[in-house]
């Protein structure tokens, strides 16, 4: 059993499974490549070399739709949303990692069931809300509620603070820090990886949400996401594959190039999430 | 005369002492409520008010325009009799029972492929973890696309080797299948999450199992599932979760393999094509919302979804109390 001993065979046959796992996870997106430079008539076909190349299958994303638009109500819905997350929900993390008070373990409970809780279930109130200050057919009630933090990032937060031992911050009380100086002069460069993944994690949700921008922004255009904008696209030019698969790719592009930059810090975060019992 | 002073020195300062104590708790309480304000706050408004909200409404009738209405049973009776409930639950279970353990299986599979190399893990980890990043709608689309059914690179391969494909994200039967085979393709963040649980296991175990003669086998069985088994349920019940609120992808296939363009009813007139049988739970109660404008039916389907997402999360509380 022990690697030392293992067979060659072993060693192939693993490699051999492995690269097979590998073609399959990346066909998908090498066939959406490939089809993406053929011509609108070739896309049709079952052929699945492009016989001709049609890179100006892009620039026709770009005339036909208000793509730039729908990048940046994506990139500030994004960004917005992260900032203000984060403002909100690393002091709260903080306060039930690191601090004692009573009743703490019950609004970490309830904190857990917002997790937990499927976004539909309040969504009709909250709808209501939104339409009374005049709010709906903009991204704007999707990144507000970001201000009073965000329960999976608040989750996150405190399983990584939850692992930087205690000694450093009695350290800092000792030498008379407060504890907002606490957070901010110990506690935050040490918890930078995990600061890191929780805005990971919200920047990659907001930018490929789908359900809240189809909910508030249907019926005001202005305001689309790439996601809403991609999923109207295919219906608004029916069998174009070509210029679909151009479109598609270029939505997954922004997402591959953050993780490759950051890729160390997100494998980081995601193995935080599987919390141990 | 000496030792009264004493006393009355010691009750002085215990008072002063005392004050400065509930001094102290009172600021640490300050202190705290200072982190926690913003968060306190967003749980009434995003968590109290709105269930509290969805009972009462649940109990109402009324939409955009007109007020709600009390009418006392009415849509819990009718939420007893509306077929497309029991469709619309029928295939959220569905996919409950079969994605949740297919796409647990598969990331486990991968899992223990990967945690078996000693090199190349990393290039390997990169490779499946990719899709999982593609944001739900271009994955949906990339898969109708995969599988058309005709002229699809599935099914242009399948025909080579002499096999007539099925009509995937077109056929009632094959729909939901077509659907797991999207969700096996994200697998990438539970196998990362699996991954580092298989590679915490202590190898002095698996050297003392193989010591008493276990195999592979035993050795998964009795050394590799019970250290893992925490990370499993927690996924189980997470997968469950997110299967309860399965929404995008089902509307994105139905829309797009559907092949019409959008009318009046925006993207969700195609919703739960072909013949109903990608209508999941939500997608229903997003059509009786905001396309019927039913918001008090609405409300009664949301408090049926919290009722169950609340036994799945109580499970989880219980099981995982020591992290609380």
């Amino acid at each position: 059993m022990s690697p030392l001993n293992e067979t060659k065979l072993a060693f192939v046959a693993r490699h051999a499974i492995a690269i097979a796992l590998s073609v399959m996870f990346l066909c998908p997106i090498v066939f959406l490549a490939l089809t993406s430079f053929m011509s609108s008539d070739q896309s049709l076909t079952a052929n699945l070399w492009p016989t001709a190349w049609h890179p100006g299958n892009y620039a026709e994303v770009f005339a036909r739709t208000p793509l730039p638009r729908y990048l940046l109500n994506t990139a500030l819905y994004a960004t917005f949303a992260t900032l203000f997350m984060l403002l909100a929900s690393v002091p709260a993390a903080y306060a039930l990692a690191k601090l004692r008070w009573r009743g703490r373990t019950t609004i970490f409970v309830a904190i857990v069931c917002m997790m937990m809780l499927p976004p539909q279930v309040t969504t009709v109130p909250l709808y209501l809300m939104w339409a009374d200050y005049g709010l709906t057919g903009s991204l704007w009630p999707l990144v507000l509620p970001m201000l009073l933090g965000d329960a999976f990032s608040i989750f996150l937060l405190r399983q990584f603070l939850l692992t930087i031992p205690d000694e450093y911050l009695d350290a800092a009380r000792v030498d008379g820090c407060g504890e907002w100086r606490t957070l901010l002069r110990v506690v935050l460069p040490m918890a930078k990886p995990g600061i890191a993944a929780a805005a990971m994690f919200q920047f990659f949700y907001a930018w490929n949400d789908y359900y809240g921008p189809l909910l508030y922004t249907s019926e005001n255009e202005s305001a689309w996401t790439l996601s809403l904008g991609l999923a109207s696209f295919r219906t608004l030019h029916a069998v174009q594959w070509n210029i679909v698969s151009a479109a598609t790719l270029l939505t997954m592009v922004p997402i591959v190039v953050v993780f490759f930059f950051a890729q160390k810090a997100f494998v980081q975060g995601v193995t935080l999430t599987g919390v141990k019992g | 005369m000496v030792a009264v002073t004493a006393k009355r020195a010691g009750r002085a300062t215990s008072a002063a002492g005392a004050a400065t104590l509930r001094q102290r708790r009172r600021r640490d309480r300050l202190t705290v409520l200072s982190f926690m304000a913003p968060v306190l706050l967003g749980l009434l408004v995003f968590l109290v008010y709105p269930l509290v909200a969805s009972v009462y409404f649940s109990f109402t009738t009324f939409d955009l325009v007109n007020a709600p209405r009390w009418v006392g049973l009415r849509n819990w009776e009718h939420l007893l009799q509306d077929p497309n409930v029991r469709k619309a639950a029928a295939n959220t279970l569905w996919l409950v029972v079969v994605l949740v353990p297919a796409r647990m299986l598969g990331a486990l599979a991968t899992g223990l492929l990967l945690a078996r190399f000693k090199r190349g893990a990393g290039v390997y980890r990169t490779l499946f973890y990719l899709p999982a990043l593609a944001p739900p709608v271009a994955a949906t689309l990339a898969f109708v696309f995969l599988f058309k059914p005709g002229t699809g690179p599935v099914n242009t391969l399948l025909a080579d080797l002499g096999i007539q494909g099925p009509l995937w994200f077109n056929s009632p039967e094959w729909a939901k299948p077509s659907l797991v085979l999207l969700g096996l393709w994200g697998i990438g963040d539970l196998m990362i999450i699996f991954l580092a649980a298989l590679l915490d296991v202590p190898k002095e175990q698996y050297e003392a199992a193989s010591l008493d003669g276990a195999n592979a086998v035993h050795q998964f069985r009795y050394v590799t599932l019970p250290n893992i088994a925490p990370v499993l349920l927690f996924a189980a019940v997470t997968g469950v979760i997110q299967t309860l609120q399965y929404f995008t992808q089902a509307a994105v296939a139905a829309s797009v393999a559907s092949g019409q363009a959008t009318t009046g009813g925006g993207i969700s007139s195609t919703f739960g094509y072909p013949e109903g049988s990608t209508f999941t739970y939500p997608l229903w109660l997003y059509v009786v919302g905001f396309r019927y404008g039913a918001l008090g039916y609405a409300n009664t389907l949301a408090v049926v979804l919290f009722v169950v997402a609340a036994a799945v999360t109580v499970v989880m509380l219980r099981r995982f109390r020591s992290f609380l």
